[in-house]
């Protein structure tokens, strides 16, 4: 299967393994892997500020890159940026063209452990890794996407890893886009549960499907001394690899 | 703690994560009623079809709100109730203390009513003379303190057993104890007297029925059973958004907002009140006026997008799921209505200009909505709240910087120009002392993605 990779402006820029493990995670389990050079960003930032103007010029952009792909699928290693792209209908609401247009690449779109586990069908993708971790369902990959099931299972089948559910592993980690940085001290006591949580776990890693979680997470674990790591589910779905 | 602005939300915000006592209490609060509301829902099978049915009812009853308000009040009228239409917070309030005073009404009780609350009626009542006492014993404790409620249903729910305590040690010379039993029964005897000295009792509405013209209040305590009852005079104020079709109507609703408010599968009573005694033998009130509220809530009608906010059951399930409200509680929001639903009704009530923080207090994690009995996408209303205030609002840095950022983005070059439109980001909008006051900032990288993938 032909996969065209978003890797979102995040992974672009900040967190390019994550980028680098969708790739390698992909090839492994048989997609020929294609990057549009053209990419850029899904828009949210100021779709969720409210800057819709803004988010449709962006949106527009994203469409009119993606659509020209021969591909079979859209694949982004971000629960929350293949919501946004699932959300561009309701973005075009009264441009009858741009939103068919929109509902035809949204379609196409899927979150990496969804697109493993629901279009490929595939629960192990050989990856081994040694140690205890948990994970942190992402808001929107959860609550927008119902990812639950997919990547729990993903996890599981990873040679080695011992996986330990997280106390309240749907509670947001108090990200939320320009809310971190809006309301930094509420932002950060949210952070707090999430992280007394990690800690009680007694894991090496906590893994999750965003990079802006886990900014969140890891800035606030590496800020208190903690051992504990972060990682994207693609990083440890890509770590050693067999075949 | 108490009577502040949502203008300045965030100083509040502040205010209330330093407080210790605040976030313990409410910790233990929204967790309980989390959980209890989790299991509640999940003894029923039919959970999702029952929010279904609900929503299906309340987007009907809002598409011919005129037709079933004139059923209703047909019906209630035809039972002996008289009916008031308030245009407005200050002419609910005329009209009640009119009423009121018509009476010569001097003690006055009142179940928790956050319709009352909207529109400020202990103010005007006690200005007219009367002396209000709460009778819901959340709304007592906060009435004895001189606050507001933190919460649509426990709005109390800020305060320790300590707190309430010292409180009731002060104000009604109990002998100092942390007992509950001790602490209720104190209450107890001081509005039983208060009860049977009332000459007008004053309650909101849940539900009412346009096919009966029924008027239907849920609680816990007792204290509306006789405040809609002892007195002579009863009068109910009701948002117009609360009426529902047929009778058969409360059997679903019934089942979804003691499970999603409290965890309940009943509250321990249910009045339903159809009109006034029938007989002079009869027992209950001589007069029943229910007052039919607008106060904003025709302007919200009237969106297609935001007027989902009125299928609202004042459950306050959002609230407790919220992770902002579970950290900050009820009165940073500086309004009547806090949480989620309240970040949502609060500015199409009051107008965004003094509210304008409000839809921005959210993370949209989504949460409320999976809460929600009748499905209200709060985040997509916030999101449509937000889109509001941006042009009038919104500060000169932020829209140019948003600008900016969508030139950076629909162009590849730009994009790769900017070395790294992270870093320009974080430039133009001075994020990045907000991030680190809490958290390391994550290095931006040497080489992008995009740089990497053309080296492969």
């Amino acid at each position: 299967m032909k996969v065209s990779l978003f890797v979102t402006c995040l992974v672009d820029q900040l967190w390019t393994s994550i980028g680098v493990s969708s790739a390698a995670v992909l090839r492994r389990v048989g997609c020929e892997v294609e990057f549009d050079q053209r990419q850029t960003c899904c828009a949210q930032p100021a779709y969720n500020t409210g800057y819709a103007h803004e988010a449709r010029q962006v949106a527009r952009r994203f469409i009119s890159v993606f659509e020209e792909s021969k591909a079979d699928a859209i694949v982004s290693p971000s629960g929350s940026c293949t919501a946004m792209v699932k959300h561009y209908p309701e973005l075009f609401a009264a441009d009858p063209e741009w939103q068919a247009r929109a509902q035809s690449v949204a379609a196409k779109t899927h979150e990496l452990s969804s697109f493993l586990i629901r279009v490929l069908k595939t629960e192990d993708v050989g990856a081994s890794w040694s140690g205890r971790l948990t994970w942190h369902d992402a808001c929107h990959g959860l609550r927008d996407l119902n990812l639950k099931s997919e990547p729990r299972t993903l996890i599981r089948n990873v040679r080695g890893a011992e996986f330990v559910e997280l106390e309240h592993a749907d509670a947001c980690c108090g990200f939320g886009g320009t809310f971190s940085v809006k309301y930094p001290e509420i932002s950060v006591a949210i952070l707090d549960q999430k992280i007394e949580a990690i800690e009680r776990a007694g894991v090496q890693a906590v893994v999750s499907g965003d990079a802006s979680c886990l900014m969140q997470i890891g800035g606030r674990l590496s800020r208190k001394g903690s051992k504990v790591r972060v990682m994207h589910l693609a990083e440890l779905l890509a770590a050693d690899l067999r075949g | 703690m108490n009577h502040l602005s949502s203008e300045t939300f965030r100083e509040n915000a502040k205010a209330a994560l330093a407080d210790a006592h605040l976030r313990g209490a409410l910790k233990n609060a929204t967790t309980l009623f989390g959980e209890r509301r989790k299991q509640a829902a999940a003894s029923l099978p039919n959970w999702e079809d029952l929010r279904t049915q609900a929503r299906a009812i309340k987007d009907e009853v809002l598409l011919h709100l005129d037709r079933y308000l004139e059923e209703f009040v047909r019906n209630a009228e035809s039972r002996g109730a008289k009916i008031h239409w308030a245009r407005d917070a200050a002419e609910a309030n005329s009209i009640i203390c009119t009423l009121a005073t018509g009476r010569g009404a001097r003690v006055v009780v009142k179940s928790k009513s956050m319709t009352t609350e909207e529109t400020h009626l202990n103010t005007a009542l006690e200005a007219a003379g009367m002396q209000v006492v709460e009778t819901d014993l959340g709304e007592y404790i906060i009435q004895l303190a001189e606050e507001t409620p933190s919460h649509i249903i426990a709005p109390a729910i800020h305060k320790t057993r300590r707190q309430i305590a010292d409180l009731f040690t002060a104000e009604l010379g109990m002998v100092p104890t942390e007992d509950v039993a001790q602490l209720t029964s104190t209450a107890r005897v001081t509005l039983r007297d208060r009860f049977a000295a009332a000459d007008v009792g004053i309650s909101g509405v849940n539900f009412g029925v346009a096919e009966t013209g029924t008027i239907v209040i849920v609680e816990n305590e007792g204290n509306i059973r006789l405040t809609t009852s002892l007195p002579r005079m009863h009068i109910a104020l009701m948002g117009i958004e609360k009426v529902i079709p047929r009778f058969s109507d409360t059997d679903v609703f019934l089942k979804l907002l003691p499970r999603s408010g409290t965890g309940q599968r009943l509250t321990t009573y249910q009045s339903f009140i159809t009109g006034i005694k029938r007989r002079a033998t009869d027992e209950g009130p001589e007069e029943l006026h229910i007052v039919l509220l607008d106060n904003g809530r025709s302007r919200m009608l009237a969106h297609p997008v935001t007027r989902q906010s009125l299928a609202c059951i004042r459950c306050g399930a959002c609230l407790n799921a919220c992770p902002v409200y579970q950290q900050i509680g009820g009165h940073a929001y500086g309004s009547v209505y806090p949480g989620p639903i309240g970040a949502v009704i609060t500015p199409q009530l009051m107008g965004i200009e003094k509210t304008s923080q409000l839809p921005y207090a959210s993370s949209l994690c989504g949460a409320c909505r999976e809460v929600c009995p009748v499905k209200i996408d709060i985040p997509r209303l916030l999101l449509h709240l937000r889109g509001e205030i941006t042009p009038r609002k919104g500060s000169l840095g932020e829209r140019l910087a948003f600008k900016l950022w969508a030139r950076v983005m629909m162009s590849p070059t730009l994009y790769k120009m900017s070395a790294v439109a992270g870093r320009l980001v974080q430039r133009i909008v001075p994020l990045s002392r907000a991030w680190t006051s809490g958290r390391d900032l994550r290095p931006i990288e040497a080489r992008s993605f995009h740089d990497l993938w053309t080296n492969e």
